[in-house]
């Protein structure tokens, strides 16, 4: 069965190529996917992404219980309504999901996971949580609207009530603040500031709505593809899953080994870290003409790779991806396109950051 | 969708082939083609000189979403390539009947070959019969 948000109706009238995406049945574009990159690029476009899933967990040992969970230390959340970025890993160390969590008061957070992964993350979360005493409820009565670009945040804000406004203006990056009945979360998912707006269904219509007035531009699923891969940030299913740790994912920053915490799949890690890791995610750019493409063999000098997520970057206007190679590759690799060996360069990721091609890219 | 022009033949696979009064044909994809990989970023032409054989592959257009072959509607020499792809391959995108032409050939064998062809009505009839 294919699972509609209640934008569904509002991404047909805007007459969006539909495409399933993980069960459900979203826009891949509205028209031009590189046309709809540029506007989150340089002013503000928005996405549907009420197909995510929003768990709020409750309990007076939710903390605790989420030291348990996550690889990410809950601890660094010391300030009401800060999020943080997390892999959910099991007992060998593969990640099961990687995931936002809020901080809202010590006995409730708030999470936010993928949608493709849904079944498994919830069964998962529920199985741990019974030792904690921890409630977990699925929050499908909620809406999700990104709203992202240079010009995102004043868009938003025009459309709020004074005193939300002032509230969402003062909000630091990812953190989040309520009012006016909306979630507002300064996070995102494509290299630009902005914010994720979780609204009531019953509203997500009218807010949509508002946005497209605001001149905010609809940006589907082929857009936020192109924008995560140039901001550096990993796709689920793609670039890691449960066969691979977060070493092996680039996601060492989200691991938080600090002494005491018990997290699950922290012994297997720890193993794999003190034995040697023998398989690392790196960013490629290819200058000459052609597109790095999902399951591309990487030729390099200590042995095959393969690349996980590759696409034409519309802003940098040649093709970047995301690869795992053996340990150690950092030069002579070439990519195998139908057949021909192609050079590309290992770069430092992310790609583009605030509308801008990096340094050394 | 966008009128399909009369003097063109089609294959299934949706590339289009014009035979032109000096006897050349011109090739290209369809409309519906371009629009189904939404926006194009790279073309891999074939080389003038080559010789291409009907049904096989010999370009290649790249989208955001996709890589998908161009197979040769006719066998035969290739003349030109449209070299204008490599910098603007949206041209395609734009127009694919006209200024998004792929290549030239000179045909060997177009007289049976074309034979094998689907006129305007008939592509337009299998485009609809893959939408069902």
């Amino acid at each position: 069965m294919t699972n509609k948000t209640i934008l569904n109706d509002a991404h047909r009238a805007l007459g969006a190529k539909m495409v399933d995406f993980g069960g459900w049945d979203m826009p891949l574009n509205y028209g031009s996917q590189i046309e709809e990159h540029h506007a989150v690029r340089r002013d503000a476009g928005m996405f549907d992404v009420s197909h995510m899933t929003v768990v709020d967990l409750h309990g007076t040992r939710t903390r605790d219980f989420l030291r348990h969970l996550f690889a990410n230390s809950v601890d660094k959340l010391k300030t009401r309504g800060k999020a943080l970025y997390s892999c959910m890993l099991n007992e060998r160390g593969g990640v099961i999901d990687d995931l936002i969590v809020y901080f809202l008061s010590e006995d409730f957070f708030r999470v936010v996971v993928n949608a493709a992964t849904h079944d498994k993350d919830l069964a998962w979360i529920e199985k741990q949580a019974r030792a904690f005493e921890v409630q977990v409820a699925e929050r499908a009565d909620l809406a999700m609207i990104a709203v992202q670009g240079p010009n995102a945040r004043a868009k938003v804000q025009s459309l709020l009530s004074p005193a939300t406004r002032e509230a969402a203006a003062k909000v630091g990056k990812f953190a989040a603040v309520e009012g006016d009945g909306l979630f507002i979360a300064r996070t995102g998912y494509t290299g630009e500031d902005g914010y994720e707006i979780i609204v009531a269904e019953k509203d997500a219509v009218a807010l949509w709505s508002k946005l497209k007035d605001a001149d905010v531009a609809p940006a589907g699923l082929g857009a936020r593809d192109t924008l995560r891969l140039e901001a550096g940030m990993n796709l689920y299913g793609q670039d890691m899953d449960e066969t691979i740790t977060p070493w092996e994912a680039g996601l060492a920053w989200t691991v938080s080994l600090e002494p005491g915490r018990d997290f699950i799949g922290r012994a297997a890690i720890e193993k794999q870290k003190a034995d040697g890791v023998s398989r690392t995610l790196v960013g490629l750019v290819m200058d000459e003409k052609g597109v790095l493409r999902h399951g591309q063999r990487v030729a390099t000098p200590q042995g095959d790779g393969e690349i996980l997520s590759g696409t034409f970057s519309p802003t940098l206007g040649k093709a970047i991806a995301f690869a795992r190679v053996p340990a150690g590759a950092n030069a002579g690799v070439e990519v195998d396109i139908r057949g021909k060996l192609v050079p590309v360069r290992l770069v430092k990721y992310p790609f583009v950051r605030d509308g801008k091609a990096c340094e050394g890219i | 969708m966008n009128e399909i022009p009369g003097d063109l033949k089609f294959m299934k696979s949706h590339e289009w082939a014009r035979v032109e009064d000096n006897g050349n044909v011109t090739i290209g994809i369809s409309d519906h083609a371009q629009g189904l990989l939404g926006d194009l970023v790279y073309v891999e032409l074939p080389s003038v000189g080559d010789e291409v054989k009907a049904g096989t592959a010999c370009a290649v257009v790249e989208s955001v979403k996709a890589a998908s072959d161009v197979y040769a509607p006719v066998s035969g020499e290739v003349l030109a390539v449209n070299s204008a792809l490599g910098d603007k391959p949206e041209t395609i995108n734009e127009d694919a009947y006209g200024e998004g032409w792929i290549f030239v050939v000179k045909p060997s064998n177009l007289a049976e070959e074309s034979e094998e062809l689907l006129d305007p009505d008939a592509y337009a009839e299998s485009i609809e019969d893959d939408e069902h």
